[in-house]
């Protein structure tokens, strides 16, 4: 199948997909970029707002249409809220500030452009020939997903319940407010957000 | 029972004694006394048992492998010849009464159980050595002497001259036992065993190629543990040690096991006429030098120490001119009379409360407080100079007989020069015993100034062993007719010349130094000097304890006193002051070996202190400089730690998959 | 579609979200970062099982668990860090130095280090 798609497909000759990913890609690696490098904070929040829904639409480019859902919902629905709220609460401030950026900067410059030549490096090399055949029928449809979903994976799904649970707890005795504790506190919307999901 | 049975009780009974004293001393005192007493006791009434059974026949061996040890087999043996049997009966005598008398010497000590365990101890490997048919059994009761005798001297830790005293005897007779050692194993690579009449057959046989060789390594041990010169200086020292552990060990027994130990393997130092006249200088040397120096001394037991040196020295004598009848009959007499003297003058220091002649010879009534000592130690030190009918007179007869047999050729095992050393020095020394028993008996007992401290009767139970010990010190010579036939036949009788001789060299010594006590006394001024115990009323060990304590910030010496009223001063002459010290060879080992060894330590000290610890030291400081340096690292900050960690994992992937590449196109 | 296109994506927001891990001094920050790198990985899941056309689907049920426990871990990891603030009154990440080494010559940085969250209040307060 490889070969076969090698031989029909070419660098020179990209599908209309295909044009389509690379512009979405480019797009939400430039929110990632701009959201790692700005100096408001809440602005980083939202511009993580536009690379998760860039990565939505490419989860739907590649045809895992409920993945690509519950990313929206998810993600760009509650998380974002989510960090956008403890943005508010740990006094984040609005506007530049100037130190958003620790001393370690250069540091992790280094290391991340280290980790993404050799990472891209050995990506392409490995996948330099390797094609996806999109054709056919959706394979992230809503039935495909339900399906496997509760006929092949419901032990972890049910795992990942009580770990959800868990989480739930956890989130909430460490918010609690001690008695005589600063009235400084999270008010109980992480329990709504956990339902959600 | 089979003699061999009892035989094998007689070293078990006092070491079970003692196993049981070491393990009961605490938990039950009530029986550190029987069992201290009773199997001592019990062992000698079987040494006598055995000794009317073997009745002076034919040995009687009887020997088990515990396990195979080797090329050369070494065999739990026994050995019973008519000196084996008799020595036994004299070490389990002479213990029973120092048991006997320590349960009152030593009544209020509270380390007795341990003392009364390691007599025990003592006399068990004593026993041990005695009836040992093998070499190396015997070595382990050789050994197990020496440590007991470090142990006990050191009963007195508390005082430095004990401490030092214990050492001393440790390291010098060890010092002894290291030839010794090689000596034995070089007597069992040529003999093919440790047995004894293994070695005596082939003796022989003529099968020892280094005779001499062998008999001069055994001969370092046998000085060393006899207290013969060059190595006998630990003996007067270990008089710092209770009065009843001198008497069991540097009188009558552990000095002996030397003797014994020639007496036993006698054939093959006689195939070697230069051990023999070694043996021979040395016994001279020892005999006339510790006699002299018995003169000189100032402290009662030194006196009796150097004595024992020198009575060792006609025991060595007598075995250099190839008597070793005349020798085992001396040890024996000498062990008796020499016991008694140790005990009683543990009874005289207890009553005067000093252990000094000089503080001694300003009391009056020194006698009459201690009737039984007084005439016990008449006795004893009469023998000990060698007057008839004493014992000594005997036994120390058979020995000028032996020498005189010896010089005149009769001989034929030992060289006449062996024999010409022997007899002279052994005339000599009987002159001057005479003259220091005299003198001691003379200072003790004759003294005259104030009045001596009262301190009541002396304990039953140590005047009782007195006249035990004085019986045989009277009447063991008479027995001189009767006991070729246990040992190797020879004549023990005494010959009319040595007899004259003897005996009239003994009473020129005598009276010389009475008339020199005479006229010193009488023109001497008495200063009253002396030292007296602070604690009369106490046991008698803790008097002796004091008084040793204090002798040296008395007199300013632990072996002489300045007193003018000495008459070994008018007879010694200018030689009085080295003979005092011992002929300064404890001075020539301390420059010979004491201050090299020193400065070697100092040296050892010096390197391990600032070459070596420099080492560790800078390793340490080197190390924490390393730490600080990376403890800069240590910033707390997560993200410094983060980007470490990340970089590594990034340069690890980046290698793993180059080299996988390299790998790949290789 | 080629694969080297979502491939080589998922590995470029990979590394943007590990410069921001490692770069951003807010605590909240580096938690975005950290669902950035999540969000890369759940790229690169759906892509390879897109392209092997694996009849489990264990790409995308793999993809569904991470983001369930993605939004549990933002949850936890909120709650720390607004713990660390009502504690601290910072969430700087690079001001939380309690396991840096107190003795020796970094004893006075440490020290000052030490006693800034004070200070770092106030003047966040200031700047607000």
């Amino acid at each position: 199948m490889t070969l076969a798609a090698a031989a029909t497909h070419g660098f020179l000759s990209p599908t209309g997909v295909e044009i389509a990913f690379l512009l979405v890609g480019i797009a939400t690696l430039g929110a990632a970029l701009i959201m790692v490098t700005t100096r408001q904070l809440v602005h980083a929040a939202l511009w993580l707002v536009v690379a998760l829904g860039g990565l939505a639409v490419e989860y739907l480019l590649l045809t895992a249409e409920f993945i690509a859902w519950v990313q929206v919902l998810i993600y760009v629905g509650s998380v974002v809220v989510l960090l956008l709220f403890g943005l508010m609460l740990t006094k984040a401030p609005i506007g530049r500030s100037p130190d958003a950026d620790s001393g370690n900067r250069w540091v992790a410059l280094a290391v991340a452009v280290a980790a993404a030549a050799s990472l891209v490096w050995v990506v392409v090399d490995a996948f330099r020939t390797t094609w996806i055949d999109l054709d056919g029928p959706a394979q992230g449809s809503t039935e495909v997903s339900g399906e496997i979903l509760f006929r092949h994976w419901v032990l972890p799904f049910e795992a990942l319940s009580v770990l959800l649970l868990a989480a739930l707890i956890g989130a909430i005795v460490l918010s609690r407010r001690d008695k005589e504790g600063p009235a400084q506190g999270l008010p109980a919307d992480r329990p709504v957000r956990e339902g959600n999901s | 029972m089979t003699t061999t049975t009892l035989a094998v009780l007689v070293p078990l009974l006092p070491f079970l004694g003692a196993v049981a004293g070491l393990l009961l001393g605490r938990t039950a005192p009530g029986f550190v006394r029987p069992l201290a007493v009773l199997p001592t006791l019990a062992a000698a009434v079987l040494a006598v048992l055995v000794a009317l059974r073997q009745d002076g026949g034919k040995a009687i061996d009887a020997a088990t492998q515990l396990t195979p040890t080797g090329s050369v087999p070494i065999d739990l043996a026994l050995h019973l010849d008519g000196f084996a049997v008799l020595a036994a009966i004299l070490v389990g005598i002479v213990a029973s009464c120092v048991q006997i008398y320590s349960t009152g010497y030593l009544r209020d000590d509270p380390r007795y159980p341990s003392y009364a365990a390691l007599v025990s101890l003592f006399t068990s490997a004593m026993l041990l050595v005695v009836y040992s048919g093998d070499l190396m059994v015997l070595l382990v009761g050789w050994e197990i002497m020496g440590i007991c005798s470090y142990f006990l001297v050191g009963h007195y830790w508390e005082t430095p001259e004990a401490r030092a005293a214990s050492l001393k005897a440790f390291l010098v007779t060890k010092l002894g036992d290291v030839p010794f050692l090689i000596g034995l194993f070089a007597l069992a690579a040529d003999a093919g065993t440790f047995r004894i009449t293994g070695i005596l057959g082939a003796v022989a046989a003529d099968a020892i190629e280094h005779p001499t060789l062998i008999a001069l390594l055994l001969l370092a041990g046998v000085a060393g543990k006899s207290a013969q010169f060059p190595l006998h200086t630990w003996l007067p020292d270990a008089m710092a040690g209770p009065t009843p552990v001198s008497a069991l060990i540097h009188a009558a027994t552990m000095v002996a096991a030397g003797i014994y130990f020639v007496a036993r393997l006698l054939p093959l130092f006689a195939a070697s006429a230069a051990a023999m006249t070694v043996l021979a200088v040395m016994a001279a040397v020892t005999m006339v030098g510790s006699a002299l120096a018995a003169l000189a001394q100032d402290d009662i037991k030194r006196v009796l120490a150097y004595s024992t040196i020198g009575q060792l020295g006609y025991m060595s004598g007598a075995l250099a001119v190839g008597d070793r009848g005349a020798a085992v009959f001396h040890l024996l007499s000498h062990g008796a009379f020499k016991a008694l003297l140790f005990l009683a003058a543990g009874v005289i220091i207890h009553a005067a409360g000093t252990n000094s002649l000089a503080a001694m010879s300003r009391m009056s009534g020194l006698a009459k407080r201690v009737p039984d000592a007084y005439w016990t130690m008449t006795v004893a030190l009469l023998a000990l100079a060698a007057i008839p009918p004493f014992a000594g007179f005997f036994s120390k007869e058979a020995v000028l007989v032996a020498a005189e047999h010896a010089a005149l050729g009769d001989s034929a095992v030992a060289p006449t020069t062996a024999g010409w050393f022997v007899l002279v020095a052994g005339l000599m020394t009987a002159l001057l015993t005479a003259a220091y028993a005299i003198r001691l008996w003379l200072l003790a007992f004759r003294g005259r100034g104030s009045e001596a401290p009262d301190h009541g009767r002396q304990p039953l139970s140590m005047t009782t062993v007195l006249w035990v010990l004085a019986v045989p010190s009277l009447a063991f010579g008479l027995t001189a007719g009767r006991l070729p036939r246990w040992f190797d036949g020879h004549e023990l009788t005494p010959t009319l010349t040595t007899a004259v001789l003897g005996t009239g060299v003994a009473l020129v010594g005598g009276l010389i130094t009475y008339g020199a006590w005479r006229h010193s006394t009488a023109v001497a001024a008495r200063p009253p000097i002396g030292a007296v115990a602070a604690h009369p009323d106490a046991e008698p060990a803790v008097s002796e304890a004091e008084a040793i304590a204090a002798h040296i910030p008395a007199y300013g010496d632990i072996a002489a006193a300045p007193d003018p009223a000495d008459p070994a001063r008018l007879l010694l002459g200018p030689l009085h002051r080295h003979a005092a010290a011992g002929f300064h060879v404890d001075a020539l080992y301390t420059a010979l070996f004491v201050r090299p060894v020193r400065a070697g330590a100092q040296l050892v000290r010096f390197l391990d202190r600032e070459v070596v610890d420099t080492y560790v030291r800078g390793s340490g400081t080197g190390t924490r400089w390393l730490g600080a340096a990376v403890r800069r690292a240590q910033t707390g900050n997560v993200q410094t730690y983060l980007s470490a960690l990340l970089a590594g994992s990034v340069v690890l992937a980046i290698a793993a998959v180059v080299l996988s590449n390299i790998n790949a196109g290789s | 579609m080629h694969l080297a296109h979502p491939a080589v994506l998922s590995a470029l927001l990979f590394s943007v979200g590990l410069y921001g891990v490692l770069a951003r001094r807010n605590a909240i920050l580096v938690l975005m970062s950290v669902e950035l790198m999540l969000n890369a990985v759940n790229l690169n899941l759906v892509a390879f099982d897109v392209w092997l056309r694996d009849t489990l689907h264990a790409g995308q049920a793999l993809t569904l668990f991470i983001i369930a426990i993605a939004a549990a871990e933002i949850g936890i990891g909120l709650a720390i860090v607004l713990m660390v603030y009502r504690n601290r009154g910072s969430s700087d990440v690079d001001r939380l130095r309690d396991t840096a080494e107190a003795h020796g010559p970094d004893d006075s940085g440490a020290g000052h280090d030490g006693e800034t969250p004070a200070d770092r209040e106030e003047k966040a307060e200031a700047t607000t």
